[in-house]
């Protein structure tokens, strides 16, 4: 019983871990995309997050340098997005895809000639990586009566020593919710998502509020990228990101592009990674061991099958994907 | 009007609108603006390179050099060609029907599942037997592995850029499956099939030219690029010369008018993905029963999004495709080589290649055109030039 609670408990913290960088890449993906910008190239802004990341944070022992590192080349990179896209009104799929595939070769190519470590970035000391948050009382909160032995492993496996960016992506989300039910940007970047035409008329640049979109999208991803490298691992490897990118878009799609059930999305395929760790080899009652590779595409399949419309229904914002052009 | 932004709605998502020539002569459109974008994808390339510390001009001569300054590195560079002929291929027919098929990776692993299937299979048939087979089989997988995200576009409106995504990674996990659980060798550490009898292998192009007398140093270039000029032609004849091919052209173009013409959008979409996973499928031919002789993990290596970029390089026509390949071929066989000779630089400089054609032959294809343009209308004069909406 008490076994089973830990693993319960572990299984948790590892989904919380895993979850990190997909929440921030979905939700860096649910402002573009709300906005009328495809965004396919996460797992590249991503990428060059967590290359610049490691990168800076290895040559200068400074994890907060890294992470202004990564969220400068994660912007950048959004820019030139949106400069296909926006100013010249290029196929978003076509530059997703571009971004990409130039990050998958310029992180390693860089990483190479820099560090002359086949394509990776140094180990990073401790210190060089983005801390924990220890909160006190581990001790006080287990030595209550009853409560205790239930509450201080909870406090003590999720909540203390989290790292510094698990909690903001927690903020993040709160923030996000509120961005786009409440505040005058979220509510205008709806609405250039779903009908640019009627922005425009009322007085609003729709090439600066999809800029904008952008450039959020861009500061989210560096981060989440900065998690990979510099938080959860300590260094750049080759092909860091693995699929995460397209893991999150299909988070955001899962999630029918709205905040809460995008987190929700993002939790459970995140806990496919966790449990798939665990059922390694190991047979279930009635369907036997299922091999690790069916429940690792678990998380696509679903995709599918929400936009098939076979689970529920996925509208995607219905300017997505196509560049505006004034009336001219 | 209004009307007609919704038609345009509806086909932008798809993703449409490539290699469409402007109003400029038609060589601008399909030769001057690639050139252009070539020429800044490749500036950029040569300026990550002076920034690696390298000298631009001289890598990019050896790189060329040893892609084509002998004839054993022709053979390299047309093998790499050919995978990239088929995915251009698959990519562009899905383009002429208003289709994004970013899914011609998983297409080409199933379809190398489709070409190693045979050649376990047929041990002790003759290597003619086995290779039709091969193809038909590589091109089947693939084409059921296409057609099913175009099936969900045509009947339920799945976004196909999202669901051939998705396909990709399924196809890996079920790949993986397939050889760590199924198909390995017994007793084997590693995850792959045992090695086809010899007799099954896709000669290559050495020995077939052997046998006419024909003496060329040894390669992986196999006689699929055969198959892969083979493809050319029969994609030229079937979308310009067939009525099917008519028919997906025209619901690529205009989905609405061909609704009124009496053709079925959907059963084109599903035709062209069909055919488009097909294509991607034979990549399996070149690489199982030409190469590697046996299936293992990720033999496709990137080649079904090379594709992307030898489509819209090559502007969805098999002439530019097999252009467009033969520059791919080049980049892919002389970045190997150039990582040899330089030790700061490795292949992945050539995916920082890739990225940029991409970037700039698709995504900032118009960066250009403005300037084209404008020169033309200068140099022809007069208003009927201007008279442009």
């Amino acid at each position: 019983m008490e076994h089973a609670f830990l693993v319960a408990l572990l299984l948790t913290d590892a989904t919380v871990r895993v979850a990190t960088p997909l929440v921030l890449a979905a939700f860096a993906a649910l402002y573009s995309e709300r906005a009328g910008v495809v965004d396919i190239g996460l797992e590249g802004k991503m990428l060059a997050g967590a290359f610049f990341a490691a990168a800076v944070a290895s040559s200068t022992g400074n994890p907060w340098l890294g992470l202004l590192a990564a969220v400068a080349a994660s912007v950048g990179l959004a820019l030139v997005h949106g400069f296909a896209c926006i100013t010249h009104k290029g196929n978003q799929v076509v530059s997703g895809m571009a971004v990409n595939i130039l990050v998958a070769g310029l992180a390693p190519t860089l990483a190479y000639a820099w560090f002359r470590q086949g394509g990776q970035t140094p180990l990073l000391p401790g210190e060089a990586r983005l801390p924990q948050i220890h909160l006190p009382g581990v001790e006080a909160l287990a030595g209550i009566p009853v409560l205790g032995p239930v509450l201080g492993p909870v406090y003590r496996e999720l909540i203390d020593d989290a790292n510094v960016l698990v909690w903001l992506t927690v903020l993040l989300v709160v923030a996000t919710h509120w961005v786009f039910t409440r505040s005058r940007f979220g509510l205008r970047l709806r609405a250039v998502g779903e009908n640019p035409a009627a922005v425009d008329t009322a007085g609003l640049s729709v090439t600066r509020l999809r800029y904008q979109a952008v450039v959020v999208t861009g500061v989210l991803t560096g981060i989440a990228g900065a998690y990979l490298s510099t938080a959860h691992g300590a260094g750049f490897v080759r092909d860091m990101t693995a699929g995460k990118g397209y893991l999150a878009l299909a988070a955001l799609i899962f999630g029918k592009w709205r905040p809460w059930p995008t987190l929700f999305a993002c939790l459970l395929f995140a806990s496919t990674d966790a449990v798939q760790v665990r059922l390694q080899g190991v047979p279930l009652p009635v369907v036997g061991v299922i091999p690790v590779q069916f429940i690792q595409m678990l998380p696509y399949v679903l995709t599918v099958l929400l936009l098939a419309g076979f689970v529920g229904r996925a509208v995607a914002p219905r300017a997505g994907g196509i560049p505006y052009v004034k009336e001219r | 009007m209004a009307q007609e932004a919704a038609q345009g709605v509806a086909q932008d998502v798809v993703g449409r609108g490539f290699g469409r020539p402007g109003d400029v002569p038609g060589w601008v459109g399909y030769a001057l603006l690639p050139l252009l974008n070539l020429l800044a994808a490749l500036v950029l390339s040569g300026l990550v390179i002076l920034v690696i510390g390298e000298n631009p001009l001289a890598v990019l001569t050896l790189l060329v050099t040893e892609a084509v300054g002998y004839p054993e590195a022709v053979g390299y560079t047309l093998y790499y060609t050919t995978g990239y002929i088929f995915t251009g291929l698959a990519v562009a027919i899905a383009f002429h029907c208003g289709l994004f098929n970013i899914g011609g990776e998983g297409q080409a692993y199933l379809g190398g599942l489709g070409a190693g299937l045979v050649g376990l299979a047929l041990t002790g048939w003759p290597w003619p037997v086995a290779a039709l087979a091969a193809v038909a089989l590589s091109g089947l997988f693939g084409a059921v592995w296409a057609a099913i995200p175009g099936w969900l576009q045509a009947k339920r409106g799945s976004h196909i850029v999202i669901t051939t995504i998705m396909f990709n990674f399924i196809a890996a996990s079920v790949m993986t499956y397939l050889l760590v659980d199924v198909l390995i060798r017994p007793g084997s550490q590693s995850p792959e099939t045992r090695e086809f009898d010899p007799g099954v292998w896709l000669p290559t192009m050495d020995r077939a030219l052997g046998w006419f007398g024909v003496a060329i140093p040894a390669s992986p270039l196999n006689l699929s690029f055969l198959w892969a000029l083979a493809c050319c032609a029969l994609f030229y004849l079937f979308l310009w010369r067939t009525r099917w091919g008519y028919e997906i052209r025209t619901v690529g173009r205009n989905e609405r008018a061909a609704v009124y013409a009496g053709i079925s959008p959907s059963r084109n979409i599903i035709l062209a993905m069909a055919i488009s996973g097909a294509l991607a499928g034979f990549v399996g031919v070149n690489e199982i029963m030409g190469v590697q002789h046996r299936i293992l993990l990720n033999f496709t290596g990137g080649v079904g999004f090379v594709g992307i970029a030898v489509a819209l390089m090559g502007r969805n026509h098999p002439v530019g495709i097999v252009l467009a390949a033969l520059l791919f071929g080049v980049l892919a066989q002389g970045g190997g080589q150039v990582s040899f000779e330089y030790p700061t630089v490795n292949r992945e400089l050539v995916m920082v290649i890739q990225g940029l054609v991409i970037l700039f032959a698709g995504a900032l294809e118009n960066l250009f055109k403005p300037q084209v343009e404008a020169l033309f209308r200068r140099r022809r004069g007069g208003p009927q030039a201007e008279g442009r909406a």
